[in-house]
């Protein structure tokens, strides 16, 4: 098969730098640990309430800086729809589903994934700026999906 | 550019064309096509102004109901017919004429088709599958909404056995020859469109028609969405590949010239059976339930499906511009000045080649990984597909009805007709940059996409979503109400097209395949070999995962049918 030599030389171009990009996300995902949220806990979604952890959601402190937010997504709301960390806080959020497919999206921020019913995720942020910080589902969840949101409040320390 | 030369120049050509009973047969998808279009065009309007806090919806008329007909009319049904009508036409003039049986066959796939997408419209518009174009369980539609994307999908595939059997019953008569490139690359797309659909007739036959049913409890919610993506990307490519037939089949007829290499595009088509498909975990990045090895692995494959349309980007500008110099272009960029920028069969698939630069380079984004996190729901999604599919594929498909239409209905493309094409392209482009501009940007910060109205409880985030100056709802809005208009304009452009324009004679300007079509290898016409490599890449990508969410899966989810109503 003829190739001509300048279309060698762009297609050299090219899948370098495909292999580059690749490079770049592969040594960013497996080197410093910025996988996307891909957590394999399972549980059942219809009887939460008998859920070690999502029968009674909630905010618990790990340590002086460090929380851990698990929280049930439903049609249309989170529970709780409203935590409270100080500024300077990490915090673990660990979401699942009550019914259909929603997300857990805090724009401005790297935390946006989705939550699956009988699935966990999870995700991890840093809240370095105090202020009230907007929770919102981003996957189509039904007529109200437009009202589905929650709030961080993120207070001086 | 004088336009009339143009048009002479290809009239003078003696070509068989297309038999008049193919010709119906594709004049009928065509129609099919365009009222879905403008249909879908409308719902499109109400949605832009109707997030954008300008007009409220009517209580007997949903949001979302509005958004799954936009979806399901436009990105599936006006597509596939296109496409398919394109084919039908496409294969009687390379081929001759198709055999009463096989038309028989092809009348079959369409009437098929049609009960199906005119039972899920109806559904849709009862408000019985406000699911939107995903159907995600276990959000629940009425199960005649699902019979109807079955009867869907079983008719493209009765009539992808026309097509293919047409080609298939050439080839045994000429052995050894080499296989035109427009049978060669529509094979390749029906190949993949057959391939990739089995996986949402699967998920739909399988898991969700029972448990729509009630005949099964529960439905395993993460295999029906990997279904669906295993269908849902390569269903992408199968808008892109007859848009890239276009350009390397018809484009260069059109600019006076001839396709760069015969060989390298049929490499590109088979890349694209082969790497299309066990790609789809990329949709799913910010999902649970997947490990991250096996997400990366499919975005390995995503970027090797890269490699096809750098190859067919090379092939059409080497072309142009071989063209513009033969035709006494001189310089770095001078040759530019040849070519027909007047006539909107080049400009509007032109347009759709420029809008695809950014839309391209938008998809590896969005393919990159944990960067998804970014992007992921947000409008930033939706800007992107409404550059790929709703300008790159739909000007090319526009570009192909100014010539397709009054070659099916034996009349003639007029001047008035071209005004009114250049006029619609750069509507389109510009309705379209402002709109997908707009949710580019605002998904970088944060909009959600699929989403009514919604300013939550006047969270200052999301209210400064009104408030850009370029970056806003309004603008979108704005974007939509240019488009709509550019859409009224092709629909005029059809009707005039197919039953107004002056009598005569149109012909399909296929460009005659490349010198070195005897030189291709052998090797690139060996379809069983292809489906086999395919074969191998789908397992080989999807066993495991898939494997894992049968035997470690949750209890499965009953049926959510009360909250889309």
């Amino acid at each position: 098969m003829h190739i001509h030599k300048y279309e060698k030389i762009w297609l050299i171009f090219g899948v370098g730098s495909l292999v580059l990009f690749l490079g770049v996300i592969g040594v960013a995902a497996f080197a410093f640990g910025h996988q996307p949220p891909s957590h394999m806990a399972t549980v059942d979604a219809e009887n939460l309430d008998q859920d070690p952890v999502f029968s009674e959601p909630g905010l618990t402190k790990i340590d002086e800086s460090t929380y851990r937010a698990t929280l049930v997504a439903q049609a249309f709301g989170y529970n709780p729809n409203r935590i409270e960390v100080p500024e300077g806080s990490t915090v673990l959020f660990e979401v699942t589903s009550a019914d259909v497919v929603h997300s857990f999206t805090i724009p401005g921020t790297n935390v946006n994934f989705m939550v699956t019913p009988g699935h966990v995720n999870m995700a991890e942020h840093t809240f370095n700026e105090p202020g009230e910080y907007l929770v919102l589902c981003n996957e189509y969840c039904g007529t109200g999906h437009h009202y589905m949101s929650m709030t961080i409040e993120v207070v001086p320390r | 550019m004088n336009i009339t030369n143009l048009a002479v120049d290809i009239t003078q050509q003696v070509k068989p064309g297309v038999d008049p009973k193919d010709k119906k047969l594709t004049i009928y998808h065509m129609s099919v096509a365009f009222v879905a279009f403008i249909i879908g065009v409308f719902g499109g309007l109400l949605q832009g102004l109707a997030r954008g806090g300008l007009i409220p919806l009517p209580s007997w008329l949903g949001y979302y109901q509005i958004l799954t007909a936009h979806g399901v009319l436009l990105a599936l049904v006006f597509t596939t017919y296109f496409i398919f009508g394109f084919f039908f036409a496409g294969i009687s003039y390379t081929h001759g004429p198709l055999s009463k049986g096989l038309r028989k066959l092809g009348w079959t796939g369409f009437t098929v088709m049609s009960i199906g997408a005119v039972l899920a419209t109806i559904m849709i518009l009862m408000n019985e599958a406000s699911v939107l174009y995903t159907f995600y369980a276990p959000l629940a539609a009425h199960w005649l909404f699902y019979i109807g994307l079955t009867l869907f999908v079983v008719g493209t595939w009765i009539s992808s056995g026309a097509i293919l059997t047409h080609f298939y019953r050439w080839k045994k008569e000429n052995p050894g020859e080499r296989s035109p490139l427009f049978s060669f690359m529509a094979t390749a797309t029906l190949l993949l469109w057959i391939v990739s659909s089995l996986g949402a007739a699967v998920s739909i036959l399988f898991l969700i028609l029972p448990w729509a049913l009630g005949l099964t409890d529960s439905v395993n919610v993460l295999l029906t969405r990997t279904l669906f993506w295993y269908f849902g990307h390569p269903l992408v490519y199968f808008w892109i590949m007859p848009t890239y037939m276009v350009w390397y089949l018809v484009v260069p007829k059109l600019i006076g010239g001839r396709l760069f290499s015969s060989s390298l595009a049929k490499l590109a088509f088979v890349l694209f059976l082969l790497f299309s498909t066990p790609v789809g975990f990329h949709h799913m990045l910010m999902e649970s339930g997947v490990t991250e090895f096996w997400k990366f692995l499919q975005t390995v494959l995503t970027f090797a499906v890269v490699i096809p349309s750098l190859l067919t980007a090379f092939s059409i500008f080497a072309t142009f511009e071989q063209t513009g110099r033969e035709q006494g272009g001189k310089g770095l960029f001078s040759w530019l000045k040849k070519l027909p920028w007047g006539d909107v069969r080049f400009f509007a698939p032109f347009m759709g080649m420029m809008f695809f630069i950014p839309a391209g380079i938008g998809g590896l984004i969005n393919a990159s990984f944990s960067l998804n996190a970014v992007v992921h729901n947000t409008l930033w999604v939706v800007g992107h597909f409404h550059l790929t599919v709703g300008t790159t594929v739909i000007l090319t498909f526009f570009g192909m009805a100014y010539w397709l239409l009054p070659m099916l209905t034996g009349r003639r493309f007029t001047k008035h007709a071209n005004r009114c094409g250049i006029v619609q392209t750069w509507l389109w482009s510009i309705g379209m940059f402002l709109m997908s501009g707009a949710m580019h940007i605002l998904g970088l910060f944060g909009a959600p996409r699929r989403t009514a109205y919604a300013t939550y409880q006047d969270a200052p985030q999301a209210v400064a979503w009104f408030e850009g100056i370029f970056a806003s709802h309004i603008t979108v809005a704005v974007g939509g109400v240019i488009l709509t208009a550019a859409g009224v304009l092709m629909f005029y452009n059809f009707i005039y097209l197919t039953l107004l324009a002056p009598k005569g004679e149109t012909e399909f300007p296929m460009t005659p395949d490349p010198h070195d079509m005897k030189d291709s290898p052998k090797f690139l016409e060996n379809w069983k070999l292809w489906l086999l490599i395919t074969a191998l890449l789908i397992v080989f990508a999807y066993t495991i995962p898939i494997y894992d969410m049968i035997v470690n899966s949750p209890p499965g989810s009953p049926l959510f049918n009360n909250l889309i109503k």
